[in-house]
């Protein structure tokens, strides 16, 4: 786990430096500051705005739209992954329309989300669905299919049937691959809910930033900026401390590997 | 009568190319409750093909495997394989201990006592204090005595092994075939071995069978009777020894003897 020790003084502290050159600069050119006010500024507006009230609840809105989306995307693509990687014939019927649909940006299905659900937060949440399940369905169809053949033979002559080897062994055994996924699909999901909030949102952190803009209130637009930066950061954060708990067993292992 | 009768069992394969290799190519034998038996055989010989078949997990060309009476279609309950690579039949997320109540909950054994029962199996294995620990920071003997453990947890009536000490090395491997006959004169359970060394083949055996190349077939039937316990050393040192050794060499050492 991050000790004191594993912290990386040297780069907090060139993230110092570079915040310190902004501040510095932002205040020797002040006809510039307009588009980029000194980071003073900024950090003022953002603890102004979020005792203010609203930036609290537009925070409120879209992480909450975020989780939604998030959580119903991971589950409906490693349960779609899982009888896909486990069922060779349902693959090989619909390899090609993912190998088709995932390359595509997925920001192109906002229109269509728009067409369909109107703007609000059931067509942010689809899209946040969509764009979220690609990752995470590669990586369990991986997975899955990325099973030692050995490890279920061993099952088998164990004696357990076809449902015990899929939650005692492909379940375990894919893991590894399900969660790497899941963290692609962590920072997929916050762009695609940031995005379409920007599009046809009237409420939420995305909406927030492009309405400070538009109102050329700069300070207040980085100070939402900041705000879903340090969103994506906390979550990830989160996201690494519940994969170490739940992969455990590996963390050792690929320390020994890449030593 | 035989715990395990295998009948003109035969397997062939159809390659990408179309054509058709044969594995096995008829092989008939039994063998006997509480037995020791190996079959030693050159590599490629089709040795794993012929124990995937009698476990079960691969079905048959032809022919027929009974275990007590019962013909084998699928794998049968009383019966577990234990394969070459323990780093690929260990389940790297279980620690040893909970490799080896695998074993016992394959079973049906979830009671209180299981635990009690994998640990005292794991000190018979020789891996007391190591109960914690997970496969990859076991050493390969290790690995493939949890391997083997875990296998005897399912208290099987016949316990297949395909070559489980072919990738260790020599010193660990002379170390598991002695902790091997302690378990099997302890639990009494019946031991089919496959193995390309022949000399492990005649330390180990009761009784030995020895396959051809491909299509293998049993070219030879061998008795063992060395008085057991056996002894690395002495039992290895005797002439006896050195002519079986000789005997089955000839036929299956040089591809002349096709």
């Amino acid at each position: 786990m991050t000790g004191w020790k594993q912290i990386n003084w040297r780069g907090w502290l060139a993230f110092g430096l570079l915040l310190l050159s902004w501040e510095l600069g932002a205040r020797a050119t002040p006809k510039l500051q307009l588009y980029f006010p000194p980071v003073s500024q900024i950090f003022a507006a953002l603890g102004q705005a979020l005792m203010a009230g609203p930036v609290a609840q537009h925070l409120g809105i879209t992480l909450g739209r975020f989780f939604e989306g998030y959580l119903l995307s991971a589950a409906l693509a490693v349960t779609l992954g899982v009888v896909l990687g486990y069922i060779g014939f349902l693959h090989s019927l619909f390899e090609t329309v993912i190998e088709l649909l995932r390359p595509m940006p997925s920001v192109a299905i906002i229109p269509v989300a728009i067409l369909l659900l109107g703007i609000g937060d059931s067509m942010i949440v689809a899209v946040t669905v969509y764009a979220t399940l690609w990752p995470i369905l590669i990586n369990t169809i991986d997975g899955v299919r990325h099973v030692e053949p050995t490890l279920i033979d061993t099952g088998r002559s164990f004696g357990l049937k076809r449902r015990q080897i899929l939650w005692q062994i492909i379940l375990p055994g894919a893991a590894p691959y399900i969660v790497t996924g899941l963290r692609i699909g962590l920072s997929i999901a916050l762009i695609l809910v940031t995005t379409a909030e920007m599009i046809a949102g009237s409420k939420g952190l995305g909406f927030f930033i492009l309405d400070e803009e538009r109102g050329m209130n700069s300070a207040n637009m980085y100070a939402g900026i900041v705000l879903v930066a340090l969103m994506g950061y906390l979550l990830n954060r989160l996201f690494l401390l519940l994969e170490a708990r739940a992969l455990r067993w590996r963390h050792g292992m690929r320390v020994r590997e890449s030593a | 009568m035989a715990i395990l009768d295998i009948q003109n069992l035969s397997k062939s394969y159809r390659q990408a190319g179309g054509d058709i290799t044969v594995a096995i190519g008829n092989i008939t034998c039994q063998v006997e409750a509480g037995e020791f038996v190996s079959f030693v055989g050159p590599s490629g010989c089709g040795k794993t093909t012929l124990l995937m078949s009698i476990a079960g997990l691969l079905a048959p060309s032809s022919g027929r495997v009974t275990i007590n009476g019962k013909e084998v279609a699928g794998p049968p309950p009383n019966l577990v394989l234990l394969f070459q690579e323990y780093n690929k039949s260990l389940f790297a997320w279980r620690s040893v201990l909970g490799n080896v109540r695998f074993g016992l909950a394959a079973r049906g054994d979830h009671s209180a006592a299981a635990e009690k029962k994998a640990r005292l199996l794991i000190e018979l294995v020789g891996l007391k204090g190591f109960e914690k620990h997970y496969p990859w920071e076991l050493s390969g003997g290790m690995q493939q005595r949890v391997a083997i453990a875990r296998a005897l947890a399912y208290q099987p009536e016949v316990l297949l092994m395909d070559e489980p000490f072919g990738s260790l090395d020599a010193l660990t491997r002379l170390e598991l075939e002695d902790t091997l006959l302690r378990l099997w004169a302890e639990l009494k359970t019946t031991i089919l071995f496959i193995t390309h060394d022949i000399e492990e083949a005649i330390y180990l055996s009761d009784r030995i069978w020895v396959l051809s190349r491909r299509p293998s077939q049993i070219i030879q039937e061998l008795k063992i009777d060395f008085a057991r316990p056996r002894d690395q050393l002495s039992t290895r040192a005797g002439s006896r020894f050195m002519e079986l050794r000789n005997d089955i060499y000839r036929q299956i050492g040089s591809p002349a003897t096709l």
